[in-house]
């Protein structure tokens, strides 16, 4: 085993794939020999590749995107490096029209198509820099979503996304990537399969579904619930699309309690796509309503002070909890 | 409702082009922009005859462009005008996303509450005339994700044209998403002589019932109501509840009749995943969890795109069958 | 250039045939027999078939919801296409995409879009492909004039200019973009000078004249394959049709429709030909004959042909 940060676990994932697959390039904006990705995921991956498949380009994500999606259809495996996803809105008729292809064209095409992006708040970036639109990307037909927590699970999620035959979006949180918090990896190759939530504790009282950066918070509230004797199960997703709602079910059906924390304005969220398919298929195992802790629906303010308001935090968590034992 | 009140029968279609008419005629400051609304009045001749009462200053045709009228739209609100933007299909709506996401509907928010937005977004949506793919979806779930913006659905003439005249009032950006199977269908309904207007953010009760409420939106209304006739016949008393507006949403109509009923069906023309009923359903178990008898169920479209055989788009839709049989699941 | 007599009557047959199905199907959705949108390119074949006699089996191309007449060009069958406008299941894309998105992604069609100018970008991304894998494989990129005004025009040709991409932009300049007519929604004379902006060739071409888009074409596909990256081409023409069926075409003036369809390219090339004795009276009526025949047994096959099953509704979502 290795200690690596969040960001290292990145750079390694597509490192090693890229040696391993000479058909899979990179292409995006300031990806190259000076920035190695805005926040220097990618550093070195210029150096080592070259421009030919570390291409950068000019500040256009529909034909990023686009041409992404052109080179998957004919042989290639892109990674298309979207920045923030605040961006994808730029691009939004390539994500909600363009990458339905297999669908419309009567099965014959195939897309291994990566796209990357930023997500989420907490570094005072202002409302375009600083989304989490998992909601949003949800409802779009044929795309896979991933969302990881860990370094673990970034490597081996993002390997797994590279390697697979269909469009995923790859979305890295920036208070992780800015983190130097490490976590342990194997020394060996791995992966993990896209579609399978990991239990990052167990407990019997309460679920708590919590994705990407709020897994973190909701560990350290069900720390300090711990020694209040309340017992926590945190459910990670890890890919939203396709969902593990087994997994999910399965730890409702032993609490009997739900709560759902994401990062996202409530309306539209993940978390209400989570609450309604319990609502649906394990009603009968709730004991008490389910709970999302989400961001209030509002755009993302700059200040901090207003920031830190608005993000879901433990506090917030531990209010929904106790609301409901 | 229209008790008293002089009325006249009119189409969902011609129920739009009045709602737009008058409004141009009270205010100066409302203009249309939109492709092909000189020479068609839209694609479905919803602003037929505006051109040649208004002219080509405040009936505005554009270019394929719609990235530059939704910005050209946000300037114009944010500077004393009343913007009507058409973006024909909800489909387009995805090329200038990052305008509505990030300039429409946040520059308020962002500048300090110093800018108001009085600008209306008017599309086709729904599926049901083969239009496959690229021309048939609801949006309704991922509009509903973004903060600042009011989405308006009306069902029938009524509600289209008070709607409709409400939204182009409203200061802040709406959202208005009409059925293009409702106006070629050629629906009609009763609207008032009179002029009227119908408040955002109000559901109505298409039907009362007691044993089952149903959350029906645009098409689906229609559908639902004709369930709950069948229904009615075997003894089981539906609801039917129309949101209108889809934000804000009137969560208190809905978990009023929940209270009632215990029961909650929503039908939503809509990929299942992340759809308006998603939300609706979360509302329900967090506020009234308590006062329901049986699982929430979701009578919504399969996750995929829309496909365009006749057949196949049938199957894709929601209707009446895939409603009663989920009712029957949970009575 | 002198063409092989077998390509120039390659080119007579495929306008031919594109016009015959176009006629063909505007008779069917008249009679209701076709769900959905129908955009016709009947009056525009010479582009369709002119540009792609320029290509090679494993070239590429990116179409348009008018886009009946590429697939033909690009060796498309037409009896899976009418079953494809039938919504049958033996269309070519099994009932899921219809006229607007009918494509054949084995001979090198991509997609044929209908958000405009949505194949520009992946236009690009096919190129680049082909010069990653190191082929010298060419992608021809159909749109209209109204795609010109969009951001995607900018961002897409831009980028291949850059990075020199394999790539032909065939612009379709048919008057209008659906009501509007080019001269209102521009400012410039030839969509080809926009070229300018993107430092590559830009050519303007009578669309009509099926030998001179054939050249230019020819010319611009050679740049592209030498690496010597993408070119504009503007083909000048004229619908003669509505924008979609069912348009009742007020916006345009009895003259302007009148010389349009005096400009109509197919007895243009019939009389060319038979001028140059490369065909007969006889011959081409033959042709005539031949297609009014296939297009017969393609409504055969289109009504004959089974629905798909309501559960492949669910079916290629993903791979």
């Amino acid at each position: 085993m290795k200690e690596i940060t969040y960001q290292k676990a990145i750079n390694e994932a597509i490192d090693e794939e890229m040696k391993r697959d000479p058909s899979i390039f990179i292409i995006g904006e300031d990806i190259g020999k000076h920035w190695g990705g805005s926040l220097g995921e990618l550093a070195g991956l210029f150096d080592k590749y070259g421009a030919e498949r570390v291409r950068e380009t000019p500040i256009s994500e529909t034909a990023i995107l686009g041409g992404a999606i052109g080179a998957a259809a004919t042989g290639m495996r892109p990674i298309a490096y979207l920045y923030f996803d605040d961006f994808l809105g730029v691009c939004g008729d390539e994500l909600i029209n363009q990458l339905q292809m297999k669908y419309m064209y009567g099965g014959k095409t195939k897309l291994p198509l990566t796209i990357t992006a930023y997500i989420g708040a907490g570094l005072s970036a202002a409302h375009q820099h600083s989304k989490c639109l998992f909601g949003w990307l949800m409802n779009i037909s044929g795309l896979k979503i991933v969302a990881p927590a860990t370094a673990y699970d970034a490597k081996g999620l993002l390997k797994s996304a590279i390697r697979e035959d269909n469009p995923v979006i790859f979305l890295e949180h920036k208070v992780l990537l800015l983190s130097r918090s490490t976590s342990q990896i194997p020394n060996e190759e791995y992966t993990i399969p896209l579609g399978k939530a990991d239990i990052k504790r167990g407990g019997s009282e309460v679920t708590v579904v919590a994705i990407a950066l709020m897994v973190h918070r909701a560990l350290a509230a069900a720390d300090k619930l711990q020694e209040k004797g309340i017992s926590i199960e945190v459910i990670d997703p890890r890919t939203l699309v396709p969902l593990d709602k087994q997994a999910i079910i399965d730890s409702v059906k032993k609490t009997g309690r739900l709560v759902i924390m994401d990062e996202e304005p409530k309306t539209g969220s993940a978390a209400g796509e989570i609450a309604a398919i319990v609502a649906e298929e394990a009603f009968d195992f709730l004991d008490a309503p389910i709970k999302r802790v989400c961001a209030p629906d509002t755009p993302i303010p700059f200040s901090p002070v207003l920031e830190k308001f608005w993000m879901p935090d433990e506090e917030d968590l531990i209010k929904a909890i106790n609301e409901i034992m | 409702m229209l008790k008293g009140v002089k009325v006249k029968e009119i189409t969902y279609l011609q129920a739009i082009t009045e709602a737009v008419d008058e409004e141009m005629a009270r205010d100066p400051t409302v203009f249309l922009m939109g492709e092909d609304i000189r020479q068609w009045g839209a694609p479905l001749g919803e602003f037929k005859g505006l051109f040649e009462k208004y002219g080509g200053e405040r009936v505005r045709d554009t270019a394929i462009s719609e990235t530059a009228m939704l910005g050209a739209a946000a300037g114009a609100a944010a500077t004393g005008m009343r913007p009507i933007v058409h973006i024909m299909f909800s489909e387009f709506l995805g090329v200038c996303m990052s305008d509505i996401r990030c300039v429409l509907t946040k520059t308020r928010y962002m500048t300090g509450a110093k800018t108001k937005f009085p600008a209306t977004i008017m599309s086709y949506s729904g599926a049901g005339v083969s239009a496959a793919g690229e021309h048939s979806t609801c949006p309704y779930g991922y509009m509903m994700a973004i903060p600042g913006l009011k989405i308006v659905v009306p069902s029938t003439p009524y509600d289209a044209k008070g709607l409709i005249k409400s939204a182009i009032r409203e200061d802040n950006p709406v959202q208005v998403l009409y059925h293009q199977k409702l106006i070629s269908d050629r629906l009609t309904g009763e609207v008032p002589e009179e002029e009227y207007t119908i408040p955002i953010g109000k559901a109505d009760i298409k039907r009362e019932g007691s044993d089952v409420t149903v959350v029906a939106i645009g098409l689906m209304v229609h559908r639902a109501l004709s369930a709950a006739a069948k229904l009615q016949e075997k003894g089981i008393s539906i609801e039917v509840v129309d949101p209108r507006t889809l934000a804000p949403l009137d969560k208190q109509a809905i978990i009023d009749s929940v209270k009632k009923t215990g029961r909650l069906v929503i039908m939503d023309e809509e990929p299942k995943t992340e759809s308006a009923s998603s939300e609706i359903s979360a509302i329900v178990a967090e506020e009234a969890l308590d006062f329901l008898d049986a699982p929430i169920k979701r009578v919504c479209a399969p996750d995929t795109p829309i496909p365009f055989s006749p057949v196949l788009e049938k199957a894709w839709m929601p209707d009446e069958e895939d409603l009663l049989k989920a009712v029957n699941e949970i009575v | 250039m002198a063409i092989e007599k077998e390509k120039l009557i390659d080119m007579y047959r495929v306008m031919v045939r594109i016009r015959t199905f176009e006629d063909r199907v505007f008779k069917e959705f008249a009679a209701g027999n076709i769900p959905g949108f129908v955009h016709l390119y009947a009056g525009e074949e010479a582009i369709a078939a002119g540009a792609c006699a320029n290509l090679r089996p494993d070239d590429y191309i990116t179409s348009t919801h008018r886009g009946h007449g590429h697939l033909i060009a690009k060796g498309g069958k037409t009896d899976r296409m009418m079953a494809e406008l039938y919504g049958k299941k033996t269309g070519y894309n099994r009932g899921k995409g219809g006229s607007m998105h009918i494509a054949e992604v084995d001979i090198g069609i991509l997609g044929a879009d209908a958000i405009v100018a949505a194949g520009i970008p992946i236009a690009g991304g096919a190129a680049l492909s082909a010069q990653m894998r190191g082929t010298d494989q060419v992608t021809l990129c159909f749109f209209g004039d109204g795609a010109t005004n969009t951001t995607r025009f900018h961002e897409g040709v831009n980028l291949a200019s850059i990075w020199k991409l394999p790539i032909v932009y065939v612009i379709e300049n048919n008057v209008y973009a659906e009501t509007t007519p080019v001269s209102y929604a521009m400012n410039i004379p030839n969509i080809a000078d926009r070229a300018v902006a993107y430092g590559i060739p830009g050519k303007t071409v009578d669309g009509n004249d099926v030998l001179a888009v054939h050249e230019v074409v020819g010319e611009a596909l050679a740049r592209a394959r030498k690496g010597e990256g993408p070119t504009l081409v503007e083909c000048k023409t004229c619908r003669y049709y509505g924008h979609y069926e069912g348009d009742t075409q007020t916006y345009r003036t009895k003259q302007e429709f009148e010389e349009c369809r005096k400009r109509d390219p197919i007895p243009r090339f019939r009389k060319k030909l038979i001028k140059m004795g490369v065909l007969t009276e006889k011959d081409a009526d033959k042709i005539n004959q031949e297609m009014l025949e296939e297009l017969d047994k393609a409504v055969k096959f289109a009504e004959e042909s089974p629905f798909p099953e309501p559960r492949e509704t669910l079916e290629d979502v993903y791979t």
